[in-house]
């Protein structure tokens, strides 16, 4: 069989792997149909390719999926603490029974399976669109996979503000789970809500979000991905952002063998903020990628990006991060940081930063540092009469300080260091 | 209290003696100073006491109430009563001073078996300490010493030792960077904590301090050995005529 012929059939084993929907409507057949042409003009990524040179994405595209162990814990759900509206995935398969009342004031939301369904509907006009319109500038396979194959997933349109936050949480009970979620949201002008999602999902998960924000909207989102140690994702986040809206995305991860979070943002109007922030903790056969892309098309906008690595026992860190400015986003701010603390002398940290900038009038700074614990710390409270181990605990949190300042939610801060507390606590 | 016999010392990364025989004995209840020209080795006196990586040493000993301190880990001998005030104290983002004392307090009382204290009488206990050194409660919920100026840094390594209460408090150029009403801040902390049972080595380049600290016995460390000790007059010729007078005279 030639190089080709091989190709043709991943991609058609990859397509097949995932059941459709038994019923859809036109648009969601055409839109998916497209979505399956992308994918297969793309075909499936490989280790050669620009942004999987650091990530392999063997295990991401093979047919059947590889396992994952099922871990079996007693840890109470990060975000218990919350007022929220639960919406429950049990290895993608939406389970009602578990999920709370989905009747929220500010907002309506439905599940992609009805929306698929439904001949007339706002999301027809959205499925796709933002993952479509990202592969004009870096093929992204596995979101056009996912668009092609999705058959679970919410849909949400927020037209007010809503008090509760909406929670995503993905359960993870079958070792041979194989996922692809897709969800849509639509911040209406002014309108604002906060999204959370958690847990480990499933053996192999693809998602991807679709997110428009209106003029004036905002949207507050912080994700756990959980601690399965065998699992893999892939997931997308593309969002686009009118003027003066707000978008904040915050992702912790702990374990897993391979995470890659790509996020791609676009600002196409004035005065907008998009802060994008992620810490993760691994320790041994780990490997976690983010990949973001934010464009600036409007004048004015600030965009962050704080990602933070703590890596142990030959983990793997990647980062590839690239802020693009178009000729006419004069007064761009654009800060980009990205670390790696190596606990050891196995693991590594890959970082890519690029800037490409058109306009003249910007401030854009990126870094990215990488290195071990800092020694002059470590005497100074081991000195105090802190234990070793205690101290450096200490100091892996104040080495993900930076990333966990950008939750806005002090009480989703709080959630997150604490499971981080706890995970170092595990592994010391 | 605090006795050390023959210290001798090299880096570690590189074959340089810098200590090369030190004696010197520290009385509970007393205060002495050291001072000396650039390169002397004071600095490294202090971290070598309180076990810092990358020195060797290579003879002597020093104990701590009897017990041989070198042996042991930095937290070891910080329980057993050992505390150096840093030069440069170290900025740590990201964990709240507050934390850290609690944290620090709580390891020590651990290690020497004791209860731990809880949140609220350290709070309260805190508090009164903070307060005679005009330390505010923005400072003890900032990270630690970030964003400090020179003198809130050095009132920080006070507070640290007030209320660590160890045996031996050894302050590194304490007055380094210091004004001349932070430095009196500083020196009345010090001060406070002078008694019967606790030993101070002080550290400096001045006797600027030590007109706030009163030393009773001075000590000139120069070329990693100490080469005079006499009492409160020492450091006054010292700061007048420099270090150039008393090194012909012991060379």
């Amino acid at each position: 069989m030639g190089a080709a012929a091989k190709k043709q059939n991943m991609h058609d084993a990859l397509l097949n792997a995932y059941p459709r929907l038994e019923l859809r409507a036109d648009w969601a057949v055409k839109a998916q149909d497209a979505a399956a042409a992308r994918f297969a003009a793309q075909g499936a990524p490989g280790p050669r390719d620009e942004y999987w040179r650091y990530t392999n994405p063997a295990t991401l595209t093979q047919v059947p999926a590889p396992s994952a162990t099922v871990l079996v814990h007693d840890e109470a759900p990060i975000f218990d603490a919350l007022d929220r509206v639960e919406l429950v995935f049990v290895d993608g398969v939406f389970r009602a029974d578990l999920s709370g009342d989905l009747t929220l004031a500010g907002c309506s939301i439905e599940l992609l399976a009805d929306v698929m369904a439904t001949d007339i509907h706002w999301a027809s006009e959205f499925y796709g669109t933002l993952e479509a319109a990202s592969q004009e500038r870096v093929d992204r396979p596995m979101a056009a996979l996912n668009s092609a194959v999705a058959n679970a997933g919410v849909v949400i349109h927020v037209t007010g503000t809503v008090e509760k936050a909406i929670a995503l949480r993905y359960l993870h009970q079958n070792d041979a789970s194989d996922v692809a979620l897709h969800h849509v949201i639509k911040v209406d002008a002014g309108a604002s809500v906060t999204v959370l999602e958690s847990g480990p999902s499933a053996a192999r998960f693809n998602k991807v979000v679709e997110i428009d924000v209106a003029d004036g909207g905002t949207l507050n989102h912080v994700r756990a991905q959980g601690r399965d140690h065998e699992r893999r994702a892939v997931t997308g986040t593309f969002a686009r952002l009118g003027k003066e809206s707000v978008f904040k995305s915050f992702t912790v991860t702990v374990n897993g063998v391979l995470t890659r979070n790509e996020t791609v943002i676009d600002f196409t109007g004035d005065d907008a903020v998009a802060h994008v922030a992620g810490a993760c903790v691994g320790d041994g056969e780990f490997l976690h990628d983010d990949t973001v892309f934010i464009t600036h098309d409007g004048v004015n906008c600030e965009s962050r990006q704080v990602f933070k690595k703590v890596l142990r026992n030959g983990a793997v860190g990647v980062f590839q991060g690239k802020i693009l400015v178009q000729p006419d986003a004069q007064k761009t701010d654009g800060y980009q940081i990205s670390q790696g603390l190596l606990l050891d002398d196995d693991s590594q940290f890959l970082a890519k930063p690029e800037l490409e900038i058109y306009a003249d009038d910007v401030a854009c700074s990126h870094g990215s540092t990488c290195g071990s614990v800092d020694e002059d710390q470590l005497f100074y409270l081991t000195s105090r009469g802190i234990d070793r181990k205690t101290a450096g605990n200490m100091l892996v949190l104040s080495f993900l300080a930076e990333a966990i300042e950008e939750i806005e939610d002090e009480a989703i801060a709080e959630a997150v260091l604490t499971r981080l507390g706890e995970w170092m606590e595990r592994r010391s | 209290m605090l006795e050390i016999k023959g210290l001798k010392v090299s880096l570690e990364e590189e074959d340089k003696k810098i200590l090369k025989g030190v004696d010197l004995t520290v009385d509970a209840g007393k205060v002495h100073a050291i001072m000396g020209p650039n390169g002397s080795g004071k600095s490294t006196l202090s971290y070598v006491l309180a076990g810092r990586d990358g020195y060797e040493v290579t003879g002597g000993s020093a104990t701590l109430a009897g017990e041989d301190i070198l042996d042991m880990e930095p937290e070891e001998r910080a329980a057993a009563g050992v505390f150096l005030a840093f030069q440069y104290p170290v900025e740590i983002p990201g964990v709240g001073n507050m934390t850290f004392l609690r944290t620090a307090m709580n390891a020590q009382r651990k290690a020497r078996g004791e209860e731990e204290m809880s949140a609220a009488d350290f709070l309260k206990l805190v508090r009164a300490k903070a307060a005679t050194l005009d330390i505010d409660a923005d400072m003890l919920k900032r990270p630690v010493n970030v964003g400090f100026s020179g003198g809130e840094k050095k009132r920080n390594e006070i507070l640290q030792m007030a209320l660590l209460e160890p045996k031996m408090c050894i302050l590194d150029e304490t007055d380094s960077g210091l004004d001349v009403d932070a430095m009196k801040l500083v020196a009345k902390g010090v001060n406070a904590l002078r008694d019967e049972g606790r030993g101070f080595l002080v550290i400096t380049h001045y006797q600027r301090l030590l007109d706030h600290i009163k030393p009773d016995v001075v000590h000139i460390m120069a070329d990693g050995r100490i080469v005079k000790t006499g009492g409160p007059e020492l450091a006054l010729e010292v700061e007048t005529n420099g270090y150039g007078d008393i090194l012909k005279e012991v060379a």
